[in-house]
């Protein structure tokens, strides 16, 4: 019987046929906890009478909202988890290797066909390695530490068909945004959006994490990318494991089916407040800028940084007045970029370069903005109030959009510098 | 108990912003419920009160120091036209019950409020509004109140059991 990734996916882990609406207790294969929501995760563990967590090697920790600790709460909370990871025998990446959702994908804790859960909600990254991987609560969490499953409800799910060619200086976050634009905040909510399509098999895992990411900014409940060469090149490289097909079938009961072409796409804007309020970059041109981050879980990988560098090119620096903050999304990304000149470029040219770390993104450690500040991110979320006052504003365009804003100070088309 | 009204898309951030989420006890992190979204909420919210959003109430993080922050305030039900999946998953988790109505534009922000939920509705402005129960397997988990309570009485799960 025909099914999507979705479909297929818990089909296979649950040793039988499900379909979209079923609801399973079906079992995770990892599962991710970092230093905001995990302390909750664990004590809730405990008030469910939680001992022994199901599997030590199926739980990823990790700290990257608040590191190096910005507080004392943050740093107890640092060293209740250190606590419990040993006690309970988990490896912790601690704070040393970066943003969790880079940290999962690139240590191989990501592989198509798995069911993976996060006290995050950008735990949906993880579908550019064709994971079924969605974001939970800290409850459920708990939930998941003592018996190792979850109940799920088998989504529906849309297929995005993406073809054409990128034009100079545009990709995948236009790509992301203008799909939020199109498909709104929360026009997939409690499904899965699934990808394919001759631009994504173009696509670098960079580009696919970065769609992948964004799909809960439409409610979506995962956003998967339908696996690869690509893909199982990434995923081999990290550990052992036999690839298969994973595809959803051509007359699968697709609530909806999308085609777009991204070969007249231009650069993509989303403009305070909601993230689904995308417009071309040429409507807001020309808007002042105090603060540029370029960096997150959506848009902090070497790659990233290139494109960002590859615009900036010879500059003597970024425009006066405006703080340009770089943040790699992990240390290995840090080092590439360290390794090809990239973070001396940045830093040449004034910007700040800082350790991975979600940044000015989680909207507390550092990096806000005071009222009346406008700021322009390339990370995923541009709330009122999401990287500090509630009356400064947040933009959110690709890496290019950022350097080429950064070096004018005002927001400007990457492809006009 | 009166009905604090919210319009479309209230996101966590909104509910209980970035730089609280060291605290973990609902009463203190209610202080700063809304903060700097609608001020006087932490002040003036009492046990009962009634929070109602229009669609897509509690997007974004899937902090679930949001439905405790509600609950801190005495906010025992949530009412929207619709919510985001993980927020309305997570209030059913800790005990804050999520109700669907598709009318709520005829709620007033201040409106005197009284849920029936045997009864499957809510009144307010002088209004019986009917509202969707929350489905399947998390009716149960809210009858046990909580999946904590739920979970304590488990030993383990049947993995691949269906509803």
């Amino acid at each position: 019987m025909a099914a999507t990734i979705a479909e297929k996916i818990f089909s296979q882990r649950c040793g039988r046929t499900v379909r979209a609406g079923d609801v399973v207790m079906a079992p995770v294969d990892a599962a991710m906890i970092h230093d905001i929501t995990g302390p909750l995760a664990v004590r809730v563990f405990g008030e469910m009478g939680g001992e022994r967590v199901y599997d030590p090697e199926r739980i990823v920790m990790l700290f990257d909202h608040q590191v190096p600790a910005d507080s004392i709460p943050a740093a107890e909370n640092h060293v209740f988890m250190r606590r419990f990871a040993e006690e309970q025998g988990i490896h912790n990446y601690d704070l040393l290797e970066g943003v969790c959702h880079q940290v999962v994908m690139e240590k191989g804790r990501a592989a198509p066909g798995e069911i993976i859960v996060g006290t995050d909600s950008h735990t949906c990254t993880y579908g550019a390695a064709g994971a079924f991987a969605t974001g939970i609560g800290s409850t459920d969490m708990g939930f998941v530490l003592k018996f190792g499953a979850l109940y799920f409800r088998v989504p529906e799910s849309i297929l995005v068909e993406v073809n054409g060619t990128f034009g100079r200086r545009v990709g995948a976050k236009d790509l992301i945004l203008s799909l939020a634009g199109d498909i709104g905040a929360d026009g997939a909510t409690y499904m899965a959006l699934e990808f394919t399509g001759g631009a994504m098999r173009e696509m670098n895992m960079a580009g696919r994490m970065t769609c992948a990411n964004m799909a809960i900014e439409m409610g979506a409940k995962a956003g998967i990318v339908r696996p690869d060469a690509a893909t199982w090149d990434y995923v081999t490289a990290r550990r052992e494991i036999e690839p298969f097909d994973l595809a959803g079938d051509p007359d699968a009961a697709y609530r909806e089916r999308r085609h777009y072409d991204v070969t007249d796409l231009a650069p993509q804007v989303a403009v305070p407040h909601n993230v689904d309020n995308v417009v071309d970059v040429g409507e807001v041109a020309g808007t002042k800028v105090d603060q540029v981050f370029i960096g997150s879980c959506t848009n902090g990988r070497y790659e990233d940084l290139a494109e960002a560098a590859e615009v900036l090119g010879t500059a003597d620096a970024f425009a006066t007045g405006v703080r340009v903050i770089v943040i790699p999304a992990s240390r290995t990304e840090y080092l590439k970029a360290l390794r090809a000149g990239i973070i001396e470029r940045f830093v040449e040219a004034g910007a700040l370069v800082e350790a991975p770390c979600c940044g000015p993104c989680m909207g507390g450690a550092f990096g806000l903005l005071a009222p009346g500040e406008v700021s322009l991110s390339t990370s995923n979320r541009n709330f009122r109030g999401r990287q500090g006052s509630t009356q400064a504003s947040v933009y959110l365009a690709s890496p290019a959009t950022a350097a080429a804003s950064a070096l004018y100070g005002e927001i400007t088309d990457p492809r006009e510098v | 108990m009166r009905v604090w009204k919210f319009g479309d898309d209230i996101d966590t951030d909104a509910i209980i912003p970035g730089r609280f989420l060291t605290i973990y006890d609902p009463a203190e992190l209610a202080k700063h419920a809304f903060e700097g979204t609608r001020d006087e909420f932490a002040k003036e919210a009492r046990e009962g009160d009634v929070v109602v959003g229009g669609s897509n109430f509690g997007c974004g993080s899937s902090r679930e120091h949001a439905p405790l922050a509600l609950l801190g305030a005495g906010v025992r039900i949530v009412v929207a036209k619709s919510f985001a999946r993980i927020f309305y998953r997570n209030a059913v988790n800790t005990g804050l019950l999520p109700l669907v109505c598709p009318r709520i534009d005829e709620i007033r922000d201040g409106d005197a409020v009284s849920v029936d939920i045997a009864g499957g509705c809510i009144e307010a402005n002088g209004k019986r509004l009917a509202v969707e129960p929350v489905p399947g397997f998390l009716k149960r988990i809210v009858d046990t109140g909580g999946l904590v309570a739920y979970a304590k009485n488990l030993d383990e799960v049947e993995t691949c059991s269906t509803e």
